[in-house]
């Protein structure tokens, strides 16, 4: 069952298309990347998600019911582009966001203690945010975003600015919320961080989908044509006819090679040609990193 | 709508708690204070730098002691003293300047000074030459009892103006009371209109460059973040415009009883009756007497407080509040809008001088309303919506036909909505557009963008 639904949605700026006929799918409690390149259109959707714009045409869904207005109570965001009124209190900010959300004083004062409490934040309350370094200001957005305790989740970049420590605390927090039911939408460009945590993908570009699935499906899906072969001591593989050399590293007296197939006859070739080169320890066929396939569908588009 | 009220209460209460909102409650009043306290105290009681002027007349001695002296300045009349000697040590001998006449040439005598002599000095002593000279004339006709008919001559014309109401009844006003109001009422509206509409303003800017504002409109509609930020700052602009005048009251309560007592008032009083009667060297016509147990400055101040009562008030003070919610709504969205559409501060300059013109057009309207209440101008003026609530605040002490009156309101209220609906429109789309330079035609387009 999908929590949130978008079907052919279109948005168009005057002459400007930035989305055409995009439909996504999130299943419930998933972490669900939305990726593509810079003007891809992946905030234009996050804000007609949030109902800050509304699309020309489409339909959206939440729990299989038209997504409504009051529904922003049960949504989460976090804005790539964020920041406080940096003149006011930092419990006071937090407070009055958890109001503009519907909570009342007394139950957003009760949350906040804890989550003040749990990322250790507590001494801040009552300082100034322009007091606070970028990070720490990210960290009261984190709990802002999340302290009504929303069933969707967006979260645009939510790791730029803060350091690897803070990164991994984010991090955990998002897998536990999702462990508590709840669903989120990650966009970013950090590729890693996508074969880490997400589930699912959608890849937009110039306003269209371009790829959609779980992220193992597309990594086998692109897999097939790459391998890794790992020879005992140095060794340098030549490239011929059959398969092209990705990279080559040698490290702890092994030598790890990445190569692609030109075809999918040309394996036993390869290995012949190996064989010949060196002492084999193994070779398996490698998974594309989402990195790849990101480059390599967008170029392919373009 | 619950999420409008907490908007209004962080936009009212971040404004009231800063420092600036505290300094600038505090300060205004007592320049207000001191002005309204000072002003008079140094027009009555000016005269510690008491004036002494040298009359020096070349061979006659026609015009001695004609010359009443003032509250400021004491003439004295030399007649063995030559000019040119004087010149040289005048200043030195405590004169301020000398008047020196001619009798050859009576009507243009020269009074040599330091310092520009003030206007009301020169007027004084022309108008007490003139005199004499007319009477020193009239006596060459050789009429009988010349003086005795003179006296009976002279007269005091105090015009004093009555509104006449439907009913046929009147009432007693003064055109000065009505400038008075009609300069404060204009220019104070001016003032809140455009300080509080700029700060609306300086808010939507303040929200789109620290991108606070994508945060809000995931939570609120823009439109309820903009009508939220624009009643916040109303209510800030009531509460300081309402201490102001709590806080002004006390100031000048307060200044009246410790500054005032001090300087002596029957010293002043004294002073004044004393020009006054030296002024008019006749005594007030017989239908005064009955009044005579007050003194003239007092009744005269009775006569301009009683006529400062029968000014309308309650339609003053409901017209007021009236335009200015509405010309603040309507100025403070279009601000806002302006707000919305720029990255920052400077880039408003451009957007403002269409907004600016009509109010500074409405603020000199207003002042030459002052001149002539019912002229052409100052009634087209007080009906567009742009500059009415600034004019129409200028004429109202002067009275204005209810139908009038009715018809700049209903236009300001059609007007207000629509520029509200308008400047919705544009601020949706500006607070989320970044790097793009606004232009007018960009606007334009912002203004057709649906949902």
């Amino acid at each position: 069952m999908s929590l949130f639904e978008a079907k052919n949605v279109t948005k168009q700026f005057g002459s400007f298309t930035a989305l055409d006929n995009v439909s996504i799918s999130v299943p419930e409690q998933c972490i669900y990347g939305l990726l593509g390149p810079n003007g891809a259109g992946k905030t234009t959707l996050i804000r007609i998600i949030n109902q800050i714009t509304g699309p020309d045409s489409g339909e959206l869904f939440l729990n299989e019911k038209k997504l409504m207005p009051e529904d922003v109570m049960t949504i989460g965001y976090l804005p790539e582009e964020r920041g406080l009124y940096r003149k006011m209190k930092v419990g006071e900010e937090a407070l009055y966001f958890a109001q503009l959300k519907g909570l009342s004083k007394s139950e957003a004062m009760k949350r906040l203690k804890y989550w003040f409490k749990k990322l250790d934040m507590v001494d801040w309350w009552n300082k100034k945010v322009e007091e606070l370094s970028k990070g720490m200001q990210q960290k009261v957005q984190f709990i802002t975003t999340i302290l009504h305790e929303p069933k969707l989740i967006i979260f645009d970049e939510p790791f730029t600015g803060f350091d690897p420590v803070n990164a991994n605390t984010i991090k955990n927090e998002i897998l536990f919320l999702r462990e508590r039911g709840a669903t989120i939408i990650f966009s970013t460009h950090n590729m890693a961080s996508v074969e880490e945590l997400c589930d699912n993908i959608t890849l937009i570009n110039k306003g269209k989908t371009i790829l959609e699935g779980r992220v193992d499906e597309i990594r086998n899906k692109w897999a097939g044509s790459e391998y890794e072969l790992v020879f005992l001591g140095d060794v340098k593989l030549r490239e011929n006819g059959h398969f092209k050399v990705l990279s080559q590293t040698f490290e702890n007296g092994k030598s790890s090679i990445r190569l692609v197939a030109v075809s999918k006859l040309s394996t036993n070739e390869i290995l012949n040609d190996a064989m010949n080169s060196g002492k084999i320890i193994s070779f398996n066929p490698a998974l594309p990193s989402m990195n790849e396939i990101f480059i390599r569908v967008v170029e392919s588009r373009n | 709508m619950n999420k409008v009220s907490v908007i209004i209460k962080r936009e009212y209460l971040t404004r009231v708690r800063k420092k600036s909102f505290l300094i600038m409650t505090i300060l205004a009043p007592l320049l207000m204070a001191s002005l309204i306290v000072v002003m008079p105290l140094m027009m009555v009681s000016g005269s510690k730098d008491h004036k002494k002027i040298a009359v020096i007349e070349e061979g006659s001695n026609i015009f001695k002691n004609v010359i009443p002296n003032t509250k400021d300045e004491d003439f004295v009349y030399l007649t063995d003293v030559n000019k040119n000697d004087l010149l040289k040590t005048f200043d030195a001998d405590g004169y301020y300047g000398i008047l020196y006449i001619v009798p050859e040439a009576i009507n243009a005598p020269v009074l040599f000074s330091k310092n520009q002599p003030a206007i009301g000095l020169i007027e004084h002593i022309s108008s007490s030459l003139e005199k004499e000279i007319e009477k020193k004339k009239l006596q060459e006709y050789n009429i009988e009892n010349l003086d005795s008919i003179l006296k009976q001559i002279r007269t005091n014309v105090n015009l004093k103006t009555n509104i006449v109401d439907e009913s046929g009844g009147t009432t007693q006003t003064s055109t000065g009371i009505s400038m008075a109001l009609a300069y404060i009422g204009g220019f104070l509206m001016y003032m809140l209109v455009f300080m509080f509409g700029a700060q609306v303003m300086r808010g939507v800017i303040e929200e789109k460059v620290s991108r606070v504002v994508e945060v809000v409109v995931s939570s609120v509609k823009p439109i309820q973040l903009m009508m939220g930020k624009i009643i916040g700052v109303a209510l800030v602009g009531l509460t300081q415009f309402m201490i102001w005048v709590i806080l002004t009251m006390g100031a000048v309560a307060i200044l009246k009883t410790t500054v005032l007592k001090k300087t002596d008032m029957t010293e002043i009083t004294q002073n004044m009756t004393q020009s006054i009667m030296t002024e008019n060297q006749t005594p007030a016509p017989a239908s005064a007497t009955q009044a005579n147990a007050m003194s003239p400055e007092m009744q005269e101040f009775s006569r301009l407080f009683d006529n400062a009562m029968n000014q309308n008030w309650p339609l003053i003070i409901l017209s007021f509040i009236f335009y200015f919610i509405t010309g603040y709504l309507l100025y403070a969205s279009v601000f806002a809008a302006i707000g919305s559409a720029v990255d920052n501060e400077t880039e408003t300059q451009q957007f403002m001088l269409p907004v600016t013109i009509p109010i500074i057009l409405g603020l000199v309207v207003a002042m030459g309303t002052m001149q002539n209440p019912e002229s052409p101008l100052a009634f087209w003026f007080s009906l567009i919506p742009f500059t009415s609530p600034i004019v129409m605040m200028a004429r109202i002490p002067f009275g204005v036909p209810a139908w009038q009156l009715i018809v700049s309101m209903s236009l300001m209220v059609v007007t207000f909505l629509v520029f509200v609906w308008m400047a919705a429109k544009v601020y949706r789309t500006g607070i989320l557009m970044y790097g793009k330079k606004a232009s007018w035609k960009e606007i334009w387009k912002w203004l057709r963008y649906s949902g």
